[in-house]
This record gives C-alpha cells, sequence and structure tokens, in this order.
C-alpha cells in the first residue's frame, strides 16, 4: 500500500477510484480486521463455487444418464472403508455425487438469496424515498402498511402462500415454478426493512442544504430522491443487503425444508438437508450434515460481514 | 388514550377484515367441495342443482357474507380429511403449540435478560464476546437444523432424550397438557429448546444495544453522580427503559414464533397446528387450511394489539394520538 500512495502523490493525476478507495475509513478498518478479512474470503469463496458450479463439479447432478442407483448412499471416502474414491464427500439417497450436488445446490441457494434481496431493495428503496421525501399522508399510509406487513413473520406469509399455491397449481407445476415463488414471496415479504431504513435516512437528508439547492434550481423531485438523495443513503442500504442476503437464504432452506421450495430433483442447499433428514436415524449423517455446515458457514460469513460493516459504516439504522 | 386504543382497534378490525377476505377467497379458489361430497356417476345436470342449492353460483359478495357470518358463529367449515368442524380440529391442537411457545420462551425470558444486561454492563469481558460470538453463530444456524442436531446428539448418539411426539399427556380442567407429567417434560426440552435457539442470539443483542445505549445517557450518569447503588442504578434505573422496546420486539416475535413452530413441529413431529396446517395443506384440506389461517392471524392481530397498548400504557412518551 506504502508504494501505492507514492504514485499518487503526484498532484497532476487524479487519483483512481481504486486509489481512493484504498484511502478511506472502509479499507483501513478491513485491513485491521482479521474477522472480516477471513469472512470476506470465505464468501468470496462461496460465490466462485457457484459461479463455477457445472465447471467445477464431477458430475451432473440434473443429468438421470450420470445418476447410478447402486451408488446411493455412499459414506463420504475419507475414512470408511466402503466410500468410493470417486465420490469425495458421498453420495445421497437418489446415488448422486454429494460435492456436485452441493455446488450446485450453493449456487441455486446464493441466488434466491440475491435476487430476492435484489426485489425487496427495489421494492423498499422506491416506497421509503416516497414516503420520506413526500412525508404527510403518503408517508403515514404507507408506513401504516409496513407495519402491518412486518406484524406478520416473513416465515408465516411465505409458508401461507406457498402452502396456497402449491395445493392449488399440484405439485408438478409447482415445482418447475418454484425458483421464481421463492424469490417473489421472500422479495416481496421483506420490503418494509428496507423502506423504513431509507425514510429514517431520507427523513435526515432532507434537512440538508444540498437538498434546498437543488429544490432552488428547480430540479424535478424525482431527480432530487433517486439522484441527490439516494447515493447518500447508500451506506444503511449495503449494512442491510448483506444481513438480507443471509436471513433470504435462511428462508429459503427452511422453506424448502418443509418441502416448499426446490424440488429434490433440483435441490438448493434446504431441500437437500431435508431429503437427508429421512436417512439421518439409519446412519446416514453425511447427506444431512455436509450441506448443513455449507448453509451454517456462508450464513455466517455474511453476518459477519454485515456486523463489520454496520461497525464500519455507523449508519442510523431503524430500531423496532 | 382512549383514542390511541379506539384506533389500534380499528387497525386490528381492519386486518381482520383483510385476514377473512384472503382466506375466503382461498377457499373459493382452492379445490371443488363437490368432488369432495359426490362421486364420478352424479350427472352434470344434478351437480348444477346442487351447486345452485350450496349456493356456489351466488355472487362473490353475497358469498362472502355468508362466509362471514359462519365465521362469526365459530363455523368454519368440515374438514374433509377429519370429518369434523375444522375449528374444533384446530383448537384441539392448539393446546400443544402453546406448550411448545411457553417453553421457548420461558428459555428465552430466563436467558436473554441476565446474559444481555452482564454482556452491556462488562462489554470488554471474556464472558461477554464468548455470549456475543456465539450468539451471531446461533443466528446463522437455521432453526430445522438445530432441531434436526439436537436429535442426532440427545436422542440417536447418547438416547437422552425422545426424538418425536408430545409424551404422556393430563387431562385438566377439559384441556390435555403434557406439562405436568415427567415424560412430557422430557419430549418438550428438545423442541423448545430448538424453537429458542432462534430467537435467544436477537434477544440477547437487542437488550444489549439497548441497555448500553441507556448506560450512556445523562440520568444513568446523573444517578451515578447522586452516588446510588450500582445495583440500584443498574436494575431499577437502566432496566426499566432498556425493556422498553424489548417488549415492542417482543411482540413481534411472538407472531415469528408460531410460524417457526410450523418447522419446529416438522422436525419433532410435535402434534402441534402447525405439524396439522403441513399435513392439511399436502391433502389439499381446504377448510383446515382456512380455519388454520383465521386463527393464526387472530393470534397475530391480538398479541400484536394487546402489545401496543400495553406499550402505550408504559411509556408515557408515546404520542397518545396513535401517530409515530
Amino acid at each position: 500500500m506504502t508504494t501505492q500512495n507514492t504514485t499518487s502523490d503526484l498532484p497532476e493525476k487524479a487519483p483512481s477510484a481504486w486509489q481512493r478507495f484504498k484511502d478511506t475509513h472502509v479499507w483501513h478498518s478491513f485491513v485491521k480486521d482479521r474477522v472480516a478479512q477471513l469472512s470476506f474470503t470465505i464468501f468470496m469463496g462461496y460465490v466462485l463455487m457457484a459461479l463455477f458450479a457445472p465447471a467445477i463439479a464431477p458430475f451432473d447432478p440434473y443429468d438421470p444418464t450420470q445418476i447410478d442407483i447402486m451408488n446411493s448412499e455412499l459414506p463420504p471416502s475419507w475414512n470408511e472403508e466402503e466410500g468410493d474414491p470417486q465420490f469425495w464427500l458421498g453420495t445421497d439417497a437418489q446415488g448422486r455425487d454429494l460435492w456436485s450436488t452441493i455446488l450446485h445446490g450453493t449456487r441455486i441457494s446464493l441466488t434466491i438469496g440475491i435476487c430476492a434481496v435484489l426485489l425487496q431493495a427495489t421494492i423498499g428503496i422506491i416506497i421509503g424515498l416516497i414516503a420520506g421525501y413526500r412525508g404527510g399522508r403518503v408517508d403515514s399510509i404507507l408506513m401504516r402498511f409496513a407495519d402491518v406487513q412486518l406484524s406478520f413473520s416473513t416465515m408465516m406469509v411465505a409458508i401461507v402462500v406457498l402452502a396456497v399455491f402449491q395445493a392449488s397449481f399440484g405439485t408438478e407445476l409447482y415445482q418447475e415454478l418454484a425458483m421464481l415463488m421463492l424469490v417473489l414471496v421472500i422479495g416481496i415479504a421483506e420490503w418494509p426493512q428496507y423502506a423504513r431504513t431509507i425514510r429514517a435516512s431520507v427523513l435526515a437528508e432532507k434537512k440538508k442544504e444540498y437538498v434546498d439547492a437543488a429544490r432552488v434550481m428547480g430540479l424535478g423531485q424525482m431527480r432530487i430522491m433517486f439522484r441527490h438523495i439516494l447515493p447518500n443513503t447508500l451506506s444503511p442500504i449495503l449494512v442491510i443487503s448483506t444481513v438480507q442476503v443471509a436471513n433470504a437464504i435462511i428462508s429459503e432452506a427452511s422453506l424448502s425444508f418443509l418441502g416448499l421450495g426446490m424440488p429434490v430433483s433440483q435441490p438448493s442447499l434446504g431441500s437437500l438437508i431435508s431429503s437427508g433428514f429421512e436417512y439421518i436415524f439409519s446412519g446416514a449423517w453425511w447427506i444431512t450434515v455436509i450441506p448443513g455446515v455449507v448453509l451454517v458457514v456462508l450464513v455466517l460469513v455474511m453476518n459477519l460481514l454485515g456486523d463489520w460493516l454496520r461497525d464500519v459504516l455507523n449508519p442510523k439504522l431503524y430500531k423496532g | 388514550m382512549i383514542a390511541f386504543f379506539i384506533k389500534r382497534l380499528a387497525q386490528a378490525v381492519l386486518v381482520m377484515f383483510v385476514i377473512s377476505l384472503i382466506s375466503f377467497s382461498i377457499q373459493d379458489n382452492l379445490g371443488d367441495p363437490l368432488r369432495e361430497m359426490v362421486g364420478q356417476s352424479v350427472s352434470e345436470a344434478e351437480r348444477q342443482a346442487l351447486r345452485d342449492e350450496l349456493g356456489l353460483n351466488d355472487p362473490f359478495l353475497v358469498q362472502y357474507g355468508r362466509f362471514v357470518k359462519n365465521a362469526l358463529q365459530g363455523d368454519l367449515g368440515t374438514s374433509y380429511f377429519f370429518k369434523e368442524p375444522a375449528l374444533d380440529v384446530i383448537l384441539g391442537k392448539l393446546p400443544a403449540t402453546l406448550e411448545l411457545v411457553f417453553g421457548a420462551s420461558l428459555i428465552i425470558i430466563g436467558l436473554s435478560v441476565p446474559l444481555g444486561v452482564y454482556s452491556a454492563i462488562n462489554p470488554q469481558s471474556l464472558f461477554s464476546k464468548a455470549v456475543m460470538g456465539i450468539s451471531i453463530v446461533g443466528i446463522s444456524v437455521p432453526v430445522f437444523l438445530t432441531a434436526i442436531g439436537l436429535i442426532y446428539f440427545f436422542s440417536i448418539e447418547l438416547g437422552l432424550m425422545p426424538s418425536y411426539g408430545r409424551g404422556d399427556t393430563v387431562e385438566i380442567l377439559g384441556l390435555e397438557t403434557s406439562l405436568l407429567t415427567a415424560d412430557g417434560w422430557s419430549h418438550l426440552v428438545l423442541p423448545a429448546v430448538s424453537l429458542a435457539s432462534i430467537m435467544l442470539p436477537l434477544f440477547i443483542r437487542l437488550i444489549r444495544a439497548e441497555m448500553m445505549e441507556v448506560l450512556q445517557s445523562e440520568y444513568v450518569k446523573f444517578a451515578w453522580a447522586k452516588g446510588l447503588m450500582t445495583r440500584r442504578i443498574y436494575f431499577l434505573h437502566a432496566l426499566k427503559n432498556t425493556m422498553l422496546p424489548v417488549i415492542t420486539v417482543g411482540g413481534v416475535q411472538i407472531g415469528t414464533m408460531v410460524a417457526y413452530t410450523i418447522l419446529t413441529e416438522t422436525v419433532f413431529q410435535w402434534p402441534g397446528m402447525g405439524f396439522l396446517f403441513l399435513e392439511a395443506v399436502n391433502r389439499v384440506d381446504t377448510p383446515l387450511i382456512v380455519a388454520y389461517l383465521i386463527v393464526v392471524g387472530a393470534i397475530f392481530v391480538i398479541t400484536n394489539t394487546i402489545v401496543d397498548l400495553i406499550y402505550g400504557l408504559v411509556n408515557p412518551t408515546v404520542k397518545l394520538a396513535g401517530k409515530k
């Protein structure tokens, strides 16, 4: 880093974005914080695993021709005599290679988590901005709505909605739509989290002089809201987003565990754990335990990153 | 105060109205009641006649009005599977779920207050850091994994605890309860611990954060300056104000807990409402699904209203007009 600093000493050259980032508080505390570094590394590992799952996985768990039922419930290859070196984490009840299935499962879990949070953020940011900026009656109606929605827990809403859809669509059709439904339900159920946080910071930003200046210049409401105020509320958005992705992944796993999420033929981490649970009493612990550990570590590093970001950025978060 | 009371009550009624509307449209669209009643041999003309007789061809509002009228009299239809009134089936399972929630609440209240307060007073001690570290791990473990883990260690490996069911029950005042038998308690421990595991870390962190904020406030500094006893400051002055936001969050979390009972009950095959609901979904037992929605919706609305009212009573700074 010291070498980077000497090059940016040249006065005529404007520092690049990367160099400016290196001078920030965020970067300095990241360099000092071992836990944050470790969590970030593990998280990036997960992201790479998810991105390149089809390339890394030795088998394709969605291809029935590569699955042999004779290979079912093989233990991991490292210590047991029955293990097959071909499947280093063992196989599940259908004879799929557990490592390949976990790679694809992580991919599905992360995709659903991130898409659901993008949806939450979009709805929440728009509503929060409007409620905070407009104030008055619009604000009180929108926030009352958010209160009511929040008073029903996400899990409850998601379970009921998905259960009703499953009952009315029939299981076959439902399984094809499962991913979309999970994103929609988790995405829509959690918007008040964003809306309240954004509203709180908009209320603080609205009083500042740059907003007055923009208004005096005659800029439109939309432009002030999205181009001027929104960029100044980014740090709370960043903080809740990390935790929200972790929560969305847990919700997805729980729903899949109940049989309301991803089908066994296209398993996420949750449905993999669920399918393994039937075999845990017969001693096949690895089908449940290994995806379970993968899931917990993923959620844990995201929560740790979220905690660290909150301490560093220290935004005014909405308190319940 | 009365205005606040009325406003909250109006909101509760409004929410119940929306829930009933949603439940009714589910009942209206999900499954065909005729198929449950008649066989294959009945002709189309007879089916139409039966439809008219049952009022299934009436306009939406007329049907909805009838639904509400029946619901207010406690009639939510007959379960297709159990052949009994749906409300009775649900309410019969309610005590089991309440026992689970009760057990989990005991654990949460008993542990979160002392741990949260201790780690707020001594934020630098090793024990507080361990508590905070464990609590973030606790937040990251989904409730069904905790449940599976507990079953694996305590039931399969060690053989100490039963892994499923509710155990012996005794009947008291017409209600079955397992809280009075040793066997019932041993069945309750694992499910209650797993249900508590999801909430406990949240409450520890919340109490710690609130308490730390309160300890920085002017009136606590003044209490120190007055030379009050340490214990008096912590537990009388600081803790009282810490508990205010905890009550609000607690109210919302009761609802969440009901949702998580579905997961816990599924893993432990606990014969409660949540387990029943999932079974009803798999059997497309519409009246039972609707009855569950209404009962759980009512629980949510009632707890939220009561919590808000209590909050209004204990916190004199709340604006009584009801606007936050």
